[in-house]
C-alpha cells in the first residue's frame, strides 16, 4: 500500500542532499515512505488522496458541473469561469454548499486543506485522475 | 496461350462470389427487440448489447462529452439517438454499430424526446437554454424554442417529454414554468405555458398513458401536476409540504423522476434530500404513505409488472440497491451490486434488471425472482442503460 512515488515532487530529496551518501538514502527512504501517508510540506494530500479527489471532482461533482467540468444543472468550473471568483468563496462553497441551490456542503468528506488543494488544481485546470 | 487457366480462374472467382453470396443471403437478418445501449459515460461511447444472452455486442465511440447522457429510440428500434452533455446529438444505427449522424446543436444539454409519430426528436438545452427541434431523419433542425420565461429571463430546461398529439413537454429549471410544445406545424411550435408552477423544477416525467405530466420541485417539498387531457385546469401542487417543515438533508445526487414507479394507482417517487420514497395515490393524488430506506433515493423504477420497486441512492451510500414489496410496501432484499450504482433497466417482460455500477467498471445483471446476480459485463464507467422496448413507450 505506501506508494514511494507518492513521496517524489514534495522536496524531500533536495534537503537530503547535505548528508552522506549512505545515511541520506536510509532517510530518503523512511521519509518518502512517510510522505505517502502524511501530508507534504507544502501542506498537499498525499498522492493517494489526491487521485481520490481528482476522481470526485471529475465523477461525482461532474454530476453537476460536468465531466469536463464545463457546466450542467451546477456552473461551469474551468479556469475562465472561475477566474473572478476568490479563492474563499470557492472554498466557502465547496465547504459549506451553496444554500437556496442544489449545492451540498461537501465538509463531510472533505477538509479545508484539501479543498484548497482541490481549488488550486481548478484554478490551473490540471484535474485529470491516474486511471 | 493462356485462355484456359484464366477461364478457370474466373469460374473458380465466380463461385466464390456466388457462394459468398448466398452466405450473406441466407445468414437471418437480426432484429432489435433483444437490444439496448450503455453509456460509457467517462469515454463518450456507446455498448451495444443483447438481453438474451446477456451479451455485448459492439461498441460504438465519438459521442462526445457523454455525462448525464440519455437515448431515446425510432419507432423502427433500429436508431439510438443520443443527447450528450457537450450539445451533441448523434444518431446511432444499432444493428451497424456505427454514427449514421452527429450534430452539434447547443452548448450544453441534458436530454431529449421523440415525438409520437417519430418525425422529430426534441432535445433540452441548458446552453443557450431552451428546446430545439430536429427532423429524425436527417438531423436537420425545424423549430428553436427559446426558454424566455414572463419576466423576460432565460432558462436552463429540464425534464422534456413527449406527449401524445405530437406535442412535447418540458419545464424552466429557473424561472418554475411548464410548457406544451404542439408540433401540429414543426416549423411553427404552438406554445402553451403555465407560469409560477414551483421554485426549481429539476426534473418530470409523464404517465405512461401520456396523460399526467409532473414536475419534481427542488426549491419546495411538493410537485407539480399537469392533466394534459384538461390544460385549462393549469398545473397543480401534489404532495405539497412532503417534507413536513423538517429540514431537508444536502442533496448529493439530484434524484431522476424518469423511471418513477407505478403499480397500480400508486406511485413510487424518491423524496428529494430525504432517505425515503413517498407513495403517492394517483387515484386522489394524496400521500398514500411513505418507506424510509437506506439512503436519499436517486431512481425508483418499477418492475413492469409493478409488483418491485428498485431503489438507488445518492452519493456516498451508492454502493446499495434495495426492493420494496409493494403488496406489503416493505424492503423485501438490500442488495450491494458496488460501489456507484447509477442506473437501473428493467427488460421489456421484467424476468431481469440490468444495473450499471460505475467505480467497479462494470454492469450486473440481476433475475429480479430469486434476486440472484446471474450475468456481470465489463463495461469502462457505465451510466445509463437503455433497452430498445423504451420506442414504444410514452416519455421513454
Amino acid at each position: 500500500m505506501p506508494n514511494v512515488r507518492a513521496g517524489q515532487g514534495c522536496g524531500t530529496a533536495r534537503t537530503a542532499s547535505y548528508m552522506r551518501p549512505a545515511m541520506s538514502k536510509s532517510l530518503l527512504v523512511v521519509v518518502l515512505v512517510m510522505g505517502s501517508a502524511l501530508p507534504s510540506l507544502a501542506g498537499e494530500p498525499p498522492r493517494v488522496r489526491q487521485n481520490e479527489l481528482l476522481y470526485l471532482l471529475e465523477q461525482d461533482c461532474g454530476s453537476c458541473h460536468g465531466l469536463r467540468l464545463k457546466g450542467g444543472l451546477g456552473p461551469p468550473l474551468l479556469p475562465a469561469d472561475i477566474a473572478g471568483t476568490p479563492d474563499a468563496a470557492l472554498v466557502d462553497a465547496i465547504l459549506r454548499g451553496r444554500p437556496g441551490t442544489p449545492m451540498p456542503p461537501w465538509d463531510v468528506e472533505i477538509t479545508e486543506a484539501e479543498v484548497r488543494w482541490l481549488v488550486g488544481r481548478l484554478r490551473t485546470g490540471e484535474v485529470a485522475y491516474d486511471r | 496461350m493462356t485462355g484456359k487457366p484464366v477461364r478457370a480462374a474466373l469460374l473458380i472467382c465466380l463461385i466464390g462470389v456466388a457462394a459468398a453470396f448466398l452466405a450473406a443471403c441466407t445468414r437471418a437478418p437480426r432484429a432489435t427487440g433483444d437490444l439496448g445501449v450503455i453509456i460509457e459515460r467517462a469515454a463518450g461511447r456507446l455498448v451495444v448489447i443483447e438481453t438474451t444472452g446477456s451479451t455485448v455486442l459492439a461498441r460504438v465511440p465519438g459521442l462526445g462529452d457523454t455525462s448525464h447522457a440519455s437515448v431515446v429510440y425510432s419507432r423502427d428500434e433500429r436508431y439510438a439517438y443520443v443527447f450528450a452533455r457537450d450539445g451533441g446529438l448523434t444518431k446511432v444505427d444499432i444493428l451497424r454499430s456505427r454514427v449514421v449522424n452527429r450534430v452539434i446543436q447547443a452548448g450544453n444539454s441534458v436530454g431529449g424526446a421523440i415525438s409520437q409519430d417519430g418525425r422529430l426528436v426534441a432535445v433540452a438545452n441548458y446552453e443557450p437554454g431552451g428546446v430545439r427541434v430536429f427532423d429524425a431523419d436527417t438531423l436537420r433542425q425545424v423549430a428553436d424554442i427559446p426558454a424566455v420565461a414572463a419576466d423576460g429571463s432565460t432558462s436552463k430546461v429540464i425534464g422534456l417529454v413527449d406527449a401524445p398529439g405530437n406535442r412535447f413537454v418540458f419545464s424552466l429549471y429557473d424561472a418554475g414554468e411548464t410548457w406544451i410544445a404542439d408540433m401540429a406545424d414543426p416549423a411553427a411550435p404552438q406554445l402553451t405555458k403555465f407560469t409560477d408552477i414551483g421554485r426549481l423544477p429539476y426534473d418530470a416525467l409523464i404517465t405512461g398513458n401520456g396523460r399526467y405530466y409532473i414536475a419534481g420541485l427542488f426549491g419546495e417539498d411538493g410537485l407539480a401536476l399537469l392533466d394534459l387531457w384538461h390544460p385549462e385546469a393549469g398545473m397543480r401542487r401534489i404532495l405539497d409540504g412532503y417534507g413536513r417543515g423538517e429540514e431537508p438533508l444536502p442533496v448529493y445526487k439530484m434524484p431522476h423522476l424518469e423511471g418513477w414507479a407505478v403499480a397500480g394507482d400508486i406511485a413510487v417517487l424518491p423524496a428529494v434530500g430525504r432517505y425515503e420514497v413517498l407513495l403517492l395515490d394517483m387515484a386522489n393524488w394524496r400521500e398514500a404513505g411513505r418507506i424510509s430506506v437506506h439512503g436519499q433515493p436517486v431512481f425508483a423504477v418499477a418492475r413492469p409488472d409493478g409488483r418491485q420497486v428498485w431503489v438507488n441512492f445518492a452519493h456516498p451510500r451508492n454502493d446499495t440497491v434495495q426492493v420494496i414489496d409493494l403488496v406489503s410496501r416493505k424492503i423485501v432484499a438490500t442488495l450491494k451490486p458496488g460501489k456507484a450504482v447509477l442506473h437501473m433497466e428493467f427488460t421489456p417482460r421484467g424476468e431481469r434488471v440490468w444495473v450499471s455500477v460505475r467505480d467497479e467498471d462494470k454492469v450486473v445483471v440481476y433475475d429480479t425472482a430469486t434476486l440472484q446476480p446471474v450475468a456481470e459485463l465489463p463495461v469502462e464507467k457505465p451510466s445509463g442503460i437503455f433497452l430498445t422496448a423504451r420506442a414504444h413507450r410514452t416519455g421513454l
